[in-house]
């Protein structure tokens, strides 16, 4: 792979025309912002680990994008990535962000007392409740970036960290390359393995390199928290248990995460934070507050209303299958979740999810009997 | 993506044991030869363009292989690198091309005159006829670690030398990303259309970076010589007809190529070529001559008789199906091609396949006649 501080000299011998990329088929948030002027401008810069400006944007060159998706289409290799290459990451990050600005502040609330109410959605509706969120380990290069070395001992002091945990935390950690066929098939029935990424856009970004090495899943003897190591973020962790008491789920969320950050912090390791960008991670759509907290709710009903999607729009959700991102949904079921990650904290947008979700499932309710739900249209948050 | 001259001095903060890969799952050529004293010796260096050991190996890491195919686990990003990381690559070539030594010569021989018969391989048996090489362009980095500068700078380089060409060998450039859907199709249709790689044995090595810019396809009008730009290597050269006339293949392989050769240097550009190796081309495998020269033969009777793996094996070649490598034959037709690329010259080769098929047909013949083949078993080559 080419892209570092000899052979970013050597590409300087070429002009500038002949080394920035053909975007003309393109519709990402990358393409969309990065002109040839201001790939002139970074070209020659790179990160003190030595990340270029060609490191960051081969995703979005490699993978056009979709008509009606718009993917990010570059990615930070390390803490540094979002200063050095600012004008270009502001602008996407802005666009992507819902017009965040460079001189706003974020905020970060991970105390789950201020959350209200969230303990109480439907379970004859609200299947599952499920937070999850993204931490990288200041210090370390990220998963596109970092080499074996830095990489397992992201691991090294991750099990250290996640295997010091006790009470309803206490669990064990399981190394992708070591896995037995019996835990393999565990993990999977448990819907808690992750694969070898094959997208596109995580490959063409770097972050497989040498799989399964340094890889592995962390879980609680409960099973209702999970850590993933390694995957497209240092670390990935889930709060998740049957049921509507998003409220607990919560709780075990934030309580894990200070416990989790708590090591770190002792071994000089914190996490990437500021007070712009919120939790640095790897790809820009995951800054601020890296949060995902959403339901498997059955809406047979609702889905199918006229008004469904600008219902979810206006209380600032966003739906999926319950496959996951890109999956159809089954037999009414969605996947309902926060659609912010930056500007907004993490009780905000839990509450958003809590408060969201109890007026669909009244909503849900009534088209049921037959009535009509137009005057429960939300305003928009 | 990581591996260059800065990002090369961060590993060197980790131990050469934390940084030394996993490959005990591993089963190619590289894995074979790479110890932790020899990874030591070879992690700090990188040739004049910033390729490292780690570039190097990627591929083999990332594709651990399989227990019966060898692969080879290592490419080259320039022509430097066979000699800075000799210490890797010469037990891998040595093991790859049978016993080649690091002090063995290489002798190019592309004189057609020299081949003896090949006019007149049966038609009824043998469908068609096809000779493919590679080339690589002295003073550029190669496919796994070029910038877009310079597969542009190449694309420019070849598109200018093989306008130039002409009478029976006077053609087309098709550039793959200004393709029309008809051109896309008549390509196809003539089986001279290649895909993105989607093999991750080529996507791990970096060398679909950027698809499809500064790729393309010239071919002649009479469909006989196709020349392949920026694919695994600079240049793939392709001759190929229907039917049995191997020479006249190899003439206009021999003829288009020294033509090509020409007008390369007549821009103050040559191939990558030594006495050693040979021709220099991206994969270790292909050194040498780079040379496949192969055939479509009907072969339903031989191709069962319990020595066909032998026999193959003593004259010096290889099967595969008629969709190329890793393929299954299909109606009793077989590719047969030489299995060797290094320590013997063109001529030499071609000469294998031609006697070899000449024989395998013969053999054909008797076995549907009814008689044994056991007398015209040949003695190993």
């Amino acid at each position: 792979m080419p892209f570092g501080n000899t052979h970013n000299n050597f590409k300087l011998n070429y002009k500038v025309e002949d080394e920035y990329p053909d975007l003309s088929k393109h519709n990402n948030h990358m393409a969309k912002v990065l002109t040839k002027e201001m790939y002139g401008k970074i070209r020659d810069r790179q990160t003190p680990s030595g990340y270029t400006v060609d490191d960051v944007i081969q995703t979005g060159i490699d993978n056009p994008g979709h008509p009606f998706i718009m993917t990010v289409g570059c990615v930070a290799g390390d803490e540094e990535s979002y200063e050095v290459f600012k004008e270009l990451l502001d602008p996407v990050i802005s666009d992507r962000h819902n017009g965040y600005k460079p001189t706003d502040k974020h905020k970060t609330d991970l105390n789950f007392e201020n959350l209200k109410g969230g303990d109480d959605l439907d379970p004859n509706y609200v299947l599952s409740s499920r937070v999850r969120t993204g931490r990288s380990i200041k210090g370390f290069t990220l998963p596109p970036h970092n080499s074996r070395g830095e990489r397992r001992a992201i691991e090294k002091l991750s099990v250290e960290a996640l295997t010091s945990l006790d009470g309803e935390f206490k669990g064990k950690y399981y190394p992708l390359k070591s896995m037995t066929d019996a835990e393999q098939e565990q993990l999977i029935n448990d819907h808690f393995l992750f694969d070898k990424p094959v997208s596109p856009l995580l490959t063409c970004a770097g972050m497989a390199r040498d799989w399964p090495d340094g890889r592995g899943i962390m879980h609680n003897d409960n099973k209702t928290f999970l850590v993933w190591v390694n995957e497209e973020d240092h670390l990935r962790v889930i709060s998740m248990q049957q049921g509507g008491n998003m409220r607990e789920v919560f709780k075990r969320f934030c309580v894990g995460l200070q416990k989790i950050e708590e090591i770190f912090k002792k071994h000089n390791h914190g996490f990437m934070w500021n007070e712009h960008l919120g939790y640095i991670l790897t790809c820009p759509s995951n800054l601020g507050t890296g949060l995902r907290g959403g339901v498997h709710v059955k809406l047979p009903k609702l889905s199918t209303h006229a008004k469904f999607d600008e219902i979810l729009t206006r209380l600032r959700l966003q739906k999926r299958g319950t496959g996951g991102v890109d999956t159809a949904s089954v037999g009414g079921v969605f996947d309902i979740s926060n659609a912010d990650r930056l500007g907004s904290s993490e009780v905000a947008q839990v509450q958003l999810v809590v408060d969201g979700v109890k007026l669909m499932v009244e909503m849900e309710k009534k088209l049921e009997k037959g009535e009509a739900i137009d005057s429960m249209i939300p305003a928009q948050k | 993506m990581p591996f260059g001259n800065t990002h090369n001095k961060l590993k060197m903060n980790y131990s050469s044991e934390q940084e030394y890969p996993d490959l005990s799952q591993h089963n190619n050529h590289m894995a074979k030869v790479l110890t932790p004293e020899m990874y030591n010796n070879l992690r700090d260096k990188e040739t004049p363009s910033g390729f490292t050991l780690d570039d190097l190996i990627q591929t083999g890491v990332d594709n651990p292989g399989h227990p019966f195919i060898m692969t080879v686990g290592c490419v080259a990003g320039d022509e430097e690198t066979y000699e800075v990381f000799k210490e890797l690559l010469d037990p891998v070539i040595e093991d790859r091309h049978g016993g080649y030594k690091p002090s063995d010569k290489h002798k190019t021989d592309m004189n057609n005159d020299n081949l003896q018969g090949g006019d007149d391989l049966d038609p009824d048996y043998v469908l068609s006829s096809r000779v493919r090489t590679g080339r690589s362009i002295r003073g550029f980095c190669l496919p796994p670690h070029c910038s877009r500068g310079e597969r542009r700078a190449i694309e420019n380089l070849s598109l200018e030398s093989l306008d130039m060409l002409d009478g029976d060998l006077k053609g087309k450039y098709f550039a793959l990303k200004n393709m029309t859907e008809e051109e896309q199709q008549q390509l196809i249709d003539d089986h001279f259309l290649f895909d993105k790689p989607v093999s991750p044995l080529l996507l791990a090595s970096g060398m679909a970076r950027d698809w499809p810019d500064g790729r393309g396809i010239w071919h002649n009008d009479n469909k006989t010589f196709l020349v392949w730009v920026n694919e695994e290597d600079h240049l793939r050269v392709i001759s190929m007809q229907k039917g049995g006339n191997m020479k006249e293949v190899f003439n206009r392989f021999c003829t288009g190529l020294t033509k090509i050769e020409g007008l390369f240097k007549e821009r103050g550009h040559e191939f990558m070529w030594n006495e050693h190796l040979g021709y220099v081309l991206t994969c270790p495998s292909n050194l040498g001559t780079g040379l496949r020269a192969g055939v479509h033969v009907k072969l339903p009777n031989v191709s069962k008789h319990d020595k066909f793996g032998d026999i193959l094996k003593r004259l010096r070649l290889q099967k595969r199906g008629t969709g190329g490598v890793d393929t299954a034959a299909v109606g009793g037709v077989f590719d047969i091609s030489n299995a060797d690329r290094l320590g013997f010259s063109e001529v030499e080769l071609v000469q294998m396949v031609v006697d070899g098929v000449n024989l395998l047909v013969d053999m054909e013949k008797h076995l549907e006649a009814g008689e044994s083949i056991d007398d015209i078993i040949p003695e190993q080559k």
